[in-house]
């Protein structure tokens, strides 16, 4: 998914001088060949995200579209400020790569595990979020991240099955199938843990900031309502479903299900802490039968 | 010697005038810059940038716009009120307040545009903050040499002398091993600020450290640290603010 949306930068900026990248000290080698052919559009900065963030918002503020690349962690908690009043403010055509979403680096510990980025940036006026599912995904949505409106958060998950998926702007929501027992609405690469599970109705949202106004018409049809995120059960997805619910006056059970308030410091893989939350297909199979 | 010119008495009594309406701000701080922000917006040509980092000095590049024709009365004078233009830190161009902000922003610009000038002023309390030392670095790495940060350094910040409270000396030192042509000069001096920010110089990013009074100009002001962000100001107070800045009285 990383890979792919490097290549799209490369393969978008040879196209469109307005392009810009700034990593913060990130992968040796990383864009290369633009570093090479665009020395102009390529930045890699040091270890020091305030001042990308303000960097990026100048360069935004003077016509530029900027993606500034690096872990998750970093780029939502350690310059929020800057993420809030200079591209949030500004309504800065800034594009945050956020490497590392939710529990891609469970062996690094809780300082590199990103398991609230989604909320943090929810608070953000003006911020749209997108979690794409795999490297395909990535590929179709790119293009339309250089002339979208105001800044964009853009999650990596970790590497991920393609799944077959129609085209799809920005901001629309994909019924995948459709069942009875309940309506599963998940995001970024959850898709791919909840795809199969029997008799549900699967939607999978791109964007989760601003969340698609169907969402309640959906769930209106279906007996009862579950969130999936490799996330946080507070502050995300889960929540935002269910402030929308409430604000359409839609009273059904919503099972959230993601990771709960705590530190995740347990390292492992990401697969292992999956389980351990409870984030697995067996585990929403059995949390849907149980009510 | 007050060394102020008749320009920089009015635009003072202008900031009081603000005041008398919104009775409210941080007139200390805009006395202290006022002369900067004067010289910024004398050489500026129209791509240029002028970040004002040190947002709660706003009410001085208020009045330097208002007086350069690009601030209306109106606006200027509901300073503060519900729903204005103009409130206690500035959202012109650039959005400042939280300190810290402006330089990197001030870099996107330089980075974005070669041909422009960029001006940015921080306060001497804003450097405490390591974001402007993370620009520090940045700036100085991409020889920004459109790039100009003024230093409004009056040696006080809110709670007491930055000497108390964080000390920042050697300050152009600080700024010299960073990689900046690093320079220092009277703040109040408008003709010497002008001169050295048109004067060409090398391949890098420069820092004048401009030495300042906090309140400047009037004795009530300068002295009593209260003055840093003064709300509900009396008539009283109002009045003696106007008469500091009768001939006979400018400090």
């Amino acid at each position: 998914m990383r890979k792919t949306c490097f290549n799209m930068i490369y393969e978008l900026a040879k196209k469109d001088k307005r392009i810009v990248y700034i990593g913060s000290d990130v992968g040796s080698g990383t864009l290369q060949q633009m570093k090479e052919e665009m020395p102009d559009q390529f930045y890699m900065e040091g270890i020091q995200e305030q001042n990308i963030i303000g960097m990026a918002t100048g360069l935004a503020l003077s016509g530029k579209i900027v993606y500034v690349n690096t872990i998750a962690t970093f780029l939502t908690r350690r310059c929020f400020e800057q993420v809030l009043l200079d591209v949030g403010r500004h309504n800065a055509k800034v594009r945050l790569l956020a490497n590392g979403g939710g529990l891609v680096y469970s062996a690094l510990g809780h300082t590199h595990v990103a398991p609230d980025d989604i909320a943090l940036m929810r608070t953000i006026p003006n911020m749209t979020i997108v979690c794409p599912c795999d490297a395909d995904e990535m590929k179709r949505l790119m293009p339309q991240t250089v002339d979208y409106p105001g800044p964009m958060y853009i999650r990596f998950g970790g590497d991920a099955e393609v799944v077959d998926m129609i085209d799809h702007k920005i901001g629309e929501g994909v019924i995948k199938q459709w069942g009875t027992q309940a309506i599963i609405i998940t995001t970024g690469t959850m898709l791919q843990v909840v795809m199969g599970i029997p008799d549900v109705t699967i939607v999978y949202l791109p964007r989760i900031k601003p969340l698609n106004p169907q969402i309640p018409i959906w769930a209106s049809l279906h007996p009862k309502v579950v969130t999936v995120e490799e996330h946080y059960i507070n502050g995300g997805l889960g929540t935002a479903v269910l402030e929308l619910l409430n604000e359409h006056g839609i009273n059904k059970p919503v099972k959230r299900i993601g990771i709960p308030e705590g530190y995740c410091d347990l390292y492992g893989t990401r697969e292992e802490q999956l389980k351990y939350y409870g984030i697995t297909t067996e585990a929403i199979e059995r949390a849907i039968l149980s009510g | 010697m007050h060394n102020l010119d008749a320009k920089s008495i009015a635009l003072r009594k202008k900031i009081i005038d603000v005041m008398n309406v919104s009775r409210q701000g941080h007139i200390r701080s805009a006395f202290s810059c006022l002369e900067m922000v004067r010289a910024v917006y004398d050489i500026m040509k129209p791509n240029d940038k002028f970040i004002l980092s040190k947002g709660h000095g706003c009410l001085a590049q208020y009045v330097v716009m208002n007086d350069k024709g690009l601030i209306s009365d109106k606006d200027l004078f509901d300073f503060c009120k519900f729903g204005a233009k103009l409130g206690g830190h500035p959202f012109l161009e650039i959005g400042t307040g939280s300190l810290g902000h402006g330089l990197s922003i001030g870099i996107g610009y330089a980075l974005a545009d070669r041909t422009r000038k960029v001006y940015v002023l921080l306060g001497d309390g804003e450097c405490d903050e390591g974001s402007v030392w993370e620009a520090a670095l940045c700036g100085s790495k991409h020889n920004l040499s459109n790039l100009t940060v003024l230093i409004d350094y009056n040696e006080q910040q809110s709670y007491g002398t930055t000497h108390e409270v964080c000390e920042l000396e050697p300050l152009r030192d600080k700024w010299k091993v960073f990689g900046w042509v690093a320079c220092e000069a009277n703040g109040h001096n408008i003709e010497d600020i002008e001169s050295w920010l048109q004067t060409t110089r090398r391949n890098k990013p420069e820092v004048y450290i401009c030495h300042t009074i906090k309140g400047k100009g009037i004795k009530l002001t300068e002295e009593d640290l209260r003055w840093h962000h003064k709300t509900d100001i009396t008539d009283e107070q109002i009045k003696s603010l106007h008469e500091g800045l009768n001939a006979e009285n400018l400090l």
